[in-house]
């Protein structure tokens, strides 16, 4: 055994019971300021992006590039989600309810989740871990690389260069993402009942359109406009205080995607909450 | 310095902390209008701290920062806006922007800084390119594609593109061979003289040094220790900087093993 470890277990061996209550309670305190200070920083580090998605000067070049990254470029990884989602739904559904004879409730089952619930969760997940990994990585690399300096140097706010059109792509496109999503996952739904379970078309989309209420789309929309913010700003955030090295660029983007997930599943909800309690 | 000359960058009693260590310790620094001063030290020496301070990318725990005469910490952000139009920059690693082309690199700041007309700023763009020694057909590649001595080069020409009055050199010849860093150092002249700019640079590299310096400061510990003219720096009389300059292990600058 070495020196230092001899005095470790003495000093651990001599120490008073009290020391030990006393450092179970300063590890708590500690972890208890640690997450203020970081939720201080996060709610900082929002409200400068939101003040500068409302003041000029725009780049809207910038906002172009981001809107069809973040929206056309996502709908193939939304829609298959969705579409499978949806077809799930119903295999699923029908296995349930036959038991209690309740297979005509497909169709209002299929509409209620998809459109309140799986569309827009799915699709803040799936964004989180395509969009929000990215965010998190460009802007990473451009803060080791000293490009974010470079725009600074350049008169230039990374803010309202980098920052700003992320945030209003995201909040703009994932609305419109799980707007189409919410149809493919109807349609998946139709597509199982109608051509696997032996259902009508009609009856189908009858029952569906019957169910289906303007307040269940749009809780699903309204959700997917939060989820969208919730993505592009734990990208921005993350990946704009990232550490140094490759290291660094790696941590960014895993806490982008692990704090995105985890923002969404919360904020789901606390919005459902809000709007059908 | 000479007492007529006057003073385009004074930083005085500069003082920048990061956590419990102190990188800047009330440092004292000149740089002439039109001259160009070159702060040589060891790395950790807080040279590129002292730059960032400067141009505002870290803000100072004390001490004052004048450009110009005009105060430049605390300033509210708006206004550091349109003091960094008297910036041009040469970072490191050339800092360029890797989903742009390059001549979109080199008019960034004209275009985006300046309100300056995209056609104009390209014209500009491709000039400077030139200027630097690059053939036009470089214009439309990405930075990916170039070389580190090329990419230096278009961090040059971004640098000098909307004719600032003071330009920062961050290690210029750093990672590149001697021959492209002597042609680097060429231009780096060239360009300042040319602009009329203050060009304040930070190196380690002496060869550099001695091609574009009118004056020499050396930092130890975040002071500055000793300043001169180029000419004097051979016979500094200070030990620190005949060690530096020679390379010495043994002196008074001791490497602690960390």
């Amino acid at each position: 055994m070495t020196t230092q470890a001899t005095d470790n277990m003495q000093e651990s061996i001599s120490r008073n019971p009290l020391d030990f209550i006393l450092d179970f309670f300063a590890s708590i305190g500690g972890g208890i300021l640690g997450f203020l200070a970081a939720t201080g920083r996060l709610a900082d580090f929002t409200g400068r992006s939101v003040k500068h998605c409302f003041t000029p000067p725009f780049f809207p070049s910038q906002l172009l590039r981001q809107l069809i990254d973040i929206g056309y470029y996502s709908l193939p990884v939304v829609g298959m989600t969705t579409l499978f989602t949806g077809m799930v739904l119903a295999l699923q559904s029908y296995t349930g309810f036959a038991r209690f004879n309740a297979e005509g409730a497909i169709a209002g089952v299929v509409v209620l989740s998809v459109t309140r619930e799986l569309a827009p969760v799915l699709a803040g997940l799936m964004v989180a871990g395509r969009v929000g990994a990215a965010i998190a990585a460009e802007i990473a690399t451009m803060r080791v690389t000293e490009q974010i300096d470079a725009l600074r140097t350049l008169s230039v706010n990374p803010f309202k260069y980098l920052i700003a059109p992320r945030l209003i792509a995201a909040t703009l496109m994932l609305p419109v993402l799980v707007f189409v999503g919410d149809i493919i996952g109807i349609f998946g739904g139709y597509i199982v009942s109608v051509y696997s379970l032996g259902f009508s078309p009609q009856g189908f989309l009858t029952q569906a359109w019957d169910v289906m209420e303007y307040m269940d789309v749009m809780s699903g929309i309204f959700k997917a406009a939060a989820f969208g913010f919730i993505v592009a700003i734990m990208g921005c955030y993350h990946g704009f205080n990232s550490a140094r090295g490759a290291q660094g660029v790696g941590a960014a983007t895993t806490n982008a995607v692990v704090s995105s997930s985890i923002l969404i599943l919360i904020f789901n909800y606390l919005l459902t909450q809000i709007f059908f309690s | 310095m000479s007492e007529a000359e006057q003073i385009k960058i004074d930083l005085r009693g500069v003082t920048k902390s990061f956590g419990k260590v102190r990188v800047l310790d009330n440092l004292d620094l000149s740089v002439p209008t039109g001259k160009s001063l070159v702060v040589i030290g060891g790395s950790g020496t807080g040279k590129s701290v002292m730059i960032k301070c400067i141009l505002g990318l870290l803000t100072p725990d004390a001490g004052s920062i004048l450009i110009d005469g005009q105060e430049s910490v605390g300033r509210n952000p708006n206004v550091r806006i349109e003091f960094m139009k008297k910036f041009g920059m040469l970072f490191q690693g050339a800092a360029l922007f890797d989903s742009l082309k390059i001549w979109e690199n080199v008019a960034f700041g004209l275009i985006h800084g300046h309100g300056m007309d995209k056609k104009e700023a390209r014209e500009i763009a491709i000039a400077k390119i030139m200027a630097v020694g690059l053939k036009v057909d470089v214009a439309n590649l990405y930075p990916a594609e170039l070389s580190g001595g090329m990419q230096k080069r278009v961090g040059l020409a971004r640098a000098v593109a909307a004719s600032p009055e003071i330009i920062f050199f961050d290690e210029p010849t750093t990672g590149l061979d001697p021959i492209m860093a002597d042609v680097i150092n060429d231009l780096i002249v060239e360009q300042v003289q040319g602009l009329g700019a203050t060009a304040l640079s930070i190196t380690h590299d002496m060869g550099s040094v001695r091609k574009i310096a009118d004056y020499v400061a050396m930092i130890y510990n975040g002071r500055i220790i000793w300043k001169g003219t180029v000419d004097e720096l051979d016979h500094s009389g200070n030990e620190y900087v005949e060690q530096f300059i020679h390379g010495r292990a043994d002196g008074p600058i001791t490497r602690r093993l960390v």
